[in-house]
Formats: structure tokens, sequence, C-alpha cells
């Protein structure tokens, strides 16, 4: 698949602004005044930041708001609803915390909730994908809630959480590597059934119906980066999970741990989108 | 909403004929040409003339080379543009319920007024049958020329997809899939058509023919070599070089 720059910024930033805030919303750390201003001002940052650049790849950024109709089929429709409501619960969370100096613990229970399932419905645009069989897994949820989490623990300064949290994203993530590797050959789409001219003998792409690119080869057959797959998976793990780790158990590296992960992170995501192969590409004879 | 229905009255669709395609892209030409000027957006080139030529059609023919484990191998045109699945992943997964299957008669449909571009239509297909129009920035698929087959004001033998309607082969047919007695259906009980990717779940209505088995060495009993031994000069000749 395409990895568009908005979708990497969203599902990076989004991820862990909503990380951050399930935490914050916990009271984890507890937060008043100025500090609390800051940390969520950070989370609020981040996930907006997220959504917007989200609607950067739309062909109609102006009709938006028709996302929001169709929640009872469609998870991009749910993410909507569930971005909204974690914000909105957030918010109050937050209002409260900072102008009456109150925490409303139940409110930010739900805030949390709504949070992690905003991350989880995201997820679920891609995993629902059975045109791609490498996302068409329960991994791709899993993952995307277990970097949410170790983001969140390490941007709320949570140490030892942090320290866990982020070594089990790095486990998720080499398994998610390591099957979805094999999951386009385990899928039993090939260009045999493809064509339905598999019984008949060896079939193989002779011409393509165009000499040049089409929406479908430049949005759905992206192959630049694969070459180079295993040292960006060995650069992304070093960045994303190995040096947070071990900055994390030195004094005052939060900062820099946070600024190594959200790098790893963002060539994490460009490897989702990079490595994912879609079905269609058979009939153009690739992957 | 795009919920899809439970059952459709009808199921309009296509069965393309593997058998007698000839490549000739006539239907490409057909599609493109009706669908520029008539219902929706009209099907945009991005830089025609320029080195990145870029357009949107709803409709595209494939070539494939068939090697079977015996004899020669075989050259397959395939045509492909939207099979109005049954089970259309593509309707299900859009946010705005721009896409939806009609019921009257199975029709998978974009309200370009309510689609937002996001791609994820096109994303869920997986026979690549729906392409972001370059200019438009909304989603085109095939219509079955919805504004073909209910107009009256065509004459009655062009009230049919225009892909349909030019091919010179007569390898595309339109009908009702969900009528047993229709004559689509009857072709393809006769020839035993098939579903593409039958695997991911689709149900789609559009059914392909595939190429009939046939002896390709037909003629070649009646073309028996006539002159076994060659004769007077090259006789000599042949004797001649055989003694060198």
């Amino acid at each position: 698949m395409h990895p568009a720059r908005s979708l990497i910024l969203f599902t990076t930033l989004s991820g862990l602004g909503f990380g951050l805030l399930a935490f914050l919303c916990l009271g984890l750390p507890p937060l008043t005044s100025w500090a609390a201003v800051f940390f969520f001002g950070l989370a609020f940052v981040m996930a907006g930041a997220g959504l917007i650049a989200s609607t950067f790849h739309l062909g109609h950024p102006e009709r938006a708001l028709k996302a929001f109709t169709q929640w009872r089929s469609s998870w991009l429709s749910r993410e909507a609803w569930l971005a909204t409501a974690a914000l909105a619960a957030a918010g109050l969370y937050a209002a409260a915390l900072i102008f009456a100096d109150t925490r409303v613990a139940p409110l930010g229970w739900l805030a949390a909730v709504l949070s992690l399932a905003t991350v989880y419905a995201t997820s679920m645009i891609y995993a629902q994908l059975k045109t791609v069989p490498r996302w068409h897994h329960w991994s791709t949820s899993a993952l995307f809630l277990a970097l949410a989490l170790a983001g969140g623990a390490l941007l709320s300064g949570q140490a030892w959480p942090a320290i866990v949290l982020i070594l089990g994203a790095g486990v998720l993530q080499f398994y998610a590597w390591k099957t979805g590797d094999r999951r386009l050959a385990d899928s039993g789409t090939t260009l045999a059934t493809a064509t339905g001219l598999g019984a008949r003998g060896e079939v193989r792409a002779f011409e393509p119906p165009h000499t040049g690119p089409n929406y479908l080869t430049r949005e759905m057959v992206f192959v630049v980066a694969r070459k180079h797959a295993l040292k960006l998976r060995s650069i992304a793990l070093v960045l994303a999970f190995l040096v947070p780790s071990l900055l994390l158990l030195l004094p005052y590296t939060l900062s820099l741990a946070a600024a190594a992960h959200l790098a790893g992170v963002l060539m994490l995501r460009w490897l989702f989108f990079a490595e994912a192969e879609h079905v269609v590409g058979l009939y153009y004879g690739k992957r | 909403m795009t919920d899809l229905p439970t059952h459709t009255d009808r199921s309009l669709g296509l069965v393309i004929d593997l058998d007698t395609c000839v490549g000739c892209h006539a239907c490409v030409v057909a599609c493109k040409g009706w669908n520029t000027e008539n219902y929706g957006a009209p099907l945009a080139d991005a830089d025609a003339y320029g080195a990145q030529p870029i357009g949107s059609f709803l409709n595209r023919i494939h070539s494939y080379e068939v090697q079977p484990a015996e004899g020669p191998a075989q050259l397959v045109h395939f045509p492909k543009s939207c099979l109005h699945c049954d089970d259309a992943p593509c309707v299900t997964v859009c946010p705005t319920g721009a896409s939806y299957k009609r019921v009257e008669d199975g029709i998978v449909l974009v309200n370009e007024t309510d689609c937002i571009g996001c791609g994820l239509c096109a994303w869920a297909c997986p026979y690549g049958a729906r392409e972001l129009d370059p200019v438009e920035k909304v989603m085109k698929k095939c219509t079955l020329c919805v504004d073909r087959i209910y107009n009256e004001t065509l004459p009655e033998e062009d009230r049919e997809p225009a892909c349909v309607r030019t091919c010179p082969a007569g390898a595309r047919h339109f009908g009702d899939l969900s009528d047993p007695q229709s004559t689509v259906s009857q072709l393809v009980e006769a020839r035993g058509g098939i579903d593409l990717m039958p695997e991911q779940g689709t149900k789609p209505v559009n059914k392909y023919l595939p190429p009939r088995d046939r002896d390709i060495d037909l003629l070649a009993p009646l073309l028996e070599p006539v002159a076994e031994e060659p004769r007077g000069l090259l006789a000599w000749v042949d004797t001649a070089l055989g003694k060198l």
C-alpha cells in the first residue's frame, strides 16, 4: 500500500496522543494546575494534529462531517464518533481538574476507555480488510493498542510500566512481522483464483491493461521500499523499543526516550503501509 | 445506511466470455466515452498529453498467458469491471453512506455528492473495480450504465451497458442473474461460469465463462505434407549437398 504521509502522521500522533490521554485520565501521574495544562495540552495537540492530518488525504475534506453517519457498518465512522467522545470526555475531566481542582474519577475512567476504543477503531479500519492479508489479523489491533499504551506510559513518565509495555509491544511487533510475511501466501488468493484460470495451467500476467500507472497501481502496489525492509525493520526496532527502554533506566532522559520512540513508531507505521500487499496487485503480476 | 440489503429484487450483472474476448479494448473506450458524457462526474484524465498521463477507467482489459502442463501456451484476454457483489465489502466500509447497493436491481453505486474521497472502498475491493477520479476526487466505479438500461429515450436495443452494446465479439452479456430462466443464467449454467476470488467471500454477481477446451490442431490433420522427398533439381541439390 502507498505510505501516505498524512496517514503515517495520523496513526502515529493520534495513537500516542490517545495513549497519553488514557494514562492522564486514570490519574497517572496525578496532576494539578500548570502541570495538568501542559500534559493534557500535549495529549490534545497530538491526538488533534493526527486527526487533522488524516483529513489531508481526503478528496473532499469539506464533507468530512458526513463520515459520522455510518457507525452501524463502518469502522471509519465509528472511529470518528469514538475520537470525538474521547476528546469531549477527556476535555471535561481536564477542565474540572484544572479550573475546579476536582478529580472526577469515573469521568476519567470513561475517557480512558474511550481513548483506547478510538485506537482500536483505527486499527480495525486496517484489520477489517480481507484484501490486505498482512493486516487482516488480530495482531494488527493488538499492536496498535500496545503501541498506544507503551507511548502513553512513556510520555506520562511512568518509567517501569513504560519499559514493560515497550518491550511487550516490541515482541508483538516482531511476531506481527514474522507471521505477516507469509499471510498473503496463506490467504489462498493467487493469480490463479483471481482469474479463475488456475485449473488450466500456470497463469502469468502477459500484458497490463495500459502502458502507464493508474490509481490502483499507485495506491495499492507499492514496492519501492521492500528491498530495504530488513534494514528498516532493524532500525525501527532499535529506535522504537530498544533505545527508549535503555534510556528509561537512566535518570533525566524521558524526553530523549520519547523522541526516539516517536521516530521509531513513525518508521514502523511507514513500514506498516509500505510492506502491506493488496491482492489487486496479483492482477498486475505484482505483489 | 451502508448496511447491505439482505435481499435484492433482481441481480443485474454481466457475464463475460473469456473464450471469445479478442482483447480489442472497444468496451474500455465505449465505457469511458459514455461515462464521461453522462451520469456523474466525467471520467477524467490528468496530464493526458504529458509525460505522466493517468486517468480513471471503470473497465480495464488485462491479458494473461496460461501454460498448461502439456501443449502450447494460451493467451486469455481478461476484461475486468465492478462485479456488483452481493456481499460487497466496498459498501460496508464507507463512512458517509455514499456507497450503496440498490435493493431493486442489486447495482452498487456511489452517491458522488456524499463521497469524501477517503479511498477506503477502493482498498476494500479485491478486484480493483474502484478508482478515485484524478480531477473530481470522488470515487468512480461501474454503474452498469444505470442511465442507459432504464432510459426510455434510447432505442430499445441501446438499453444495455455501453460495453455490452459495443463488444464486436459478443463476449459481454447483460441480464438478471437472479432469474434462472434468463439468458445470462442459462449461459452461466451451460458454460460453467465462475466467480473471481471466491475465497474473498464477496459473492460477485458478474460471472466469467472460462475458455472452451479445444483441439488447437483441428486443421493440422488436413494439412499433411504432400512432398516428403525432393524431386528434380532439388533432389540433385539434396544428393550433392549430402555427398559433400
